[in-house]
């Protein structure tokens, strides 16, 4: 087994400019997505994730200068999501340097969007974005659901057979989050993600509570996802992806030092 | 001095493009189908992305097919297939059904077996996504200041078989497969991953095309 597992950043963008916070040790505005983009390629990231969440139509085209900016000069591998409806959606992002595209309620309105965006420009470059719920009782045999709008609206889909349908449909991969965990720095949540990941054969990105290095090791070991994502503990610099890379090889996991 | 991306309507080759960019010095990077720059350029990328069918039917469509053959026999011209631009480059694909390609290396393309499991019984996953070894099996200029087992970035289902080990530059193992994502014959150099998605590694070997002068 020679393949990393990976760990990936992700910023939340608006207009832009990253929101949500980020606060590397030393840098006083790291607003910028491209220096926070900068530092996280030479903290040996091996991908980034962007969440485009502007709302308005005008503030787009400030997103699609941001990945252009970053696409010239950080090479490794960029995946960005947020309001991806339609095929001139992707191509526009693809076009600005984007190497992936991550489908979320679209995929939920019409699915047959994600078979058109696979056929028409490959499976390798898009991610369908599931937004998990726990919705059985404690005691009960574990099922989950998908949401949508940040987790407050239902859909009745099962998560499992959902993610199956969406790689039926062309998905190269699956970012899962889990809407319990996200935010609650209390780790993910690993039985849905080691329900997913034995269920379909691309690759899983694991995301939603990640609050210690443990999660991570968790996320790989035992939810078997083949890649990790986070946030809040990368950007107010407690810690670097560096440091979860060594700390991952330390606890046995193959990953790109 | 130009490096020409040749785009016959299938990839991702901006990105390509930009990695080309940052790294040279004096020469200008163009993304052209025309076969008057093609052939004016010092140097060629063969991107290719998606559906193999779609690639080769594709550069036929843009009447670039026979060119890029003439190129190839020439063996002079420096040239870089990158991803399905690398699959290209052999007989046969086993994806679409099964697809003639360029066959300027013999050898075939296959598909990942998706059944296969790791140590500890996890799936391997299909596509191979992630940063991978690669072996260096042949010495080559363009591995110059590259050390063997570095990781490079990759994304694909399926991957080269090459028939003779004279072309195989470098591999990787993915579970019982052993993927030879570096091929090289004359002026050719082609490779499964990403090299401009490949942070510095990939920066080096691009860097290292742009000196070469086979």
């Amino acid at each position: 087994m020679t393949l990393a597992k990976r760990i990936i950043p992700c910023l939340d963008v608006d207009g832009g400019r990253v929101v949500k916070g980020v606060n590397f040790v030393g840098i006083r505005d790291a607003g910028d997505p491209v220096e926070v983009a900068r530092r996280y390629n030479e903290q040996n990231a091996d991908e980034i994730t962007f969440l485009d969440i502007t709302a308005s139509h005008e503030k787009r085209g400030t997103t699609l200068e941001m990945v252009s900016r970053i696409a010239g000069e950080v090479f490794i591998p960029l995946t960005v999501g947020g309001g991806v409806r339609t095929c001139d959606d992707i191509r526009a992002l693809l076009n600005a340097g984007a190497d992936k595209v991550s489908i979320n309620t679209a995929a939920v309105t019409h699915p047959e969007f994600v078979r058109e965006a696979a056929e028409r420009f490959g499976s390798q470059c898009i991610v369908v974005a599931i937004d998990a719920k726990r919705v059985s009782d404690e005691g009960e045999s574990p099922r989950w659901e998908i949401f949508t709008h940040g987790g407050r609206t239902p859909t009745g889909l099962d998560a499992i057979e959902w993610a199956q349908k969406m790689v039926d449909y062309g998905a190269g991969e699956l970012l899962l989050t889990s809407m319990d965990r996200d935010g609650t720095r209390e780790g993910f949540d690993i039985g849905v993600t080691r329900a997913i990941s034995d269920a379909v054969s691309v690759p899983l990105i694991a995301s939603g509570g990640v609050g210690s290095l443990d999660h991570l090791v968790a996320g790989v070991k035992e939810g078997g996802a083949d890649a990790v994502l986070a946030a809040s503990i990368f950007h107010f610099g407690e810690y670097s992806v560096e440091d979860a890379k060594r700390y991952m090889a330390e606890h046995g996991i193959e990953v790109r030092l | 001095m130009t490096i020409a991306i040749i785009d016959y309507g299938m990839g991702n080759l901006h990105s390509v493009a930009k990695a080309l960019e940052h790294v040279s010095e004096n020469e200008r990077v163009t993304i052209t189908r025309d076969p008057r720059a093609i052939k004016g350029a010092t140097r060629l990328i063969l991107p290719g992305q998606g559906a193999i069918r779609d690639c080769m039917s594709e550069l036929e469509h843009t009447e670039l097919t026979g060119l890029v053959k003439e190129m190839l026999a020439d063996g002079n011209k420096p040239l870089l297939g990158i991803c399905v631009g690398q699959q290209m480059l052999m007989d046969k694909s086993d994806e679409n059904g099964g697809v003639w390609c360029l066959g300027y290396m013999p050898g075939r393309v296959r598909h990942f077996d998706d059944t296969m499991r790791d140590a500890d019984g996890n799936r391997l996953k299909v596509p191979h996504m992630g940063w991978n070894r690669v072996h260096q099996h042949h010495m080559h200029p363009l591995w110059e200041g590259i050390p063997t087992g570095e990781r490079f970035y990759f994304v694909h289902s399926y991957h080269v078989q090459a028939e003779e080990d004279a072309h195989v530059m470098g591999y990787i193992d993915y579970g019982t497969v052993r993927a030879h994502v570096a091929t090289g014959r004359d002026a050719t150099f082609a490779v499964q991953f990403h090299p401009e998605k490949s942070a510095g590694a990939g920066l080096r070997l691009l860097s290292n095309f742009i000196q070469w002068s086979p």
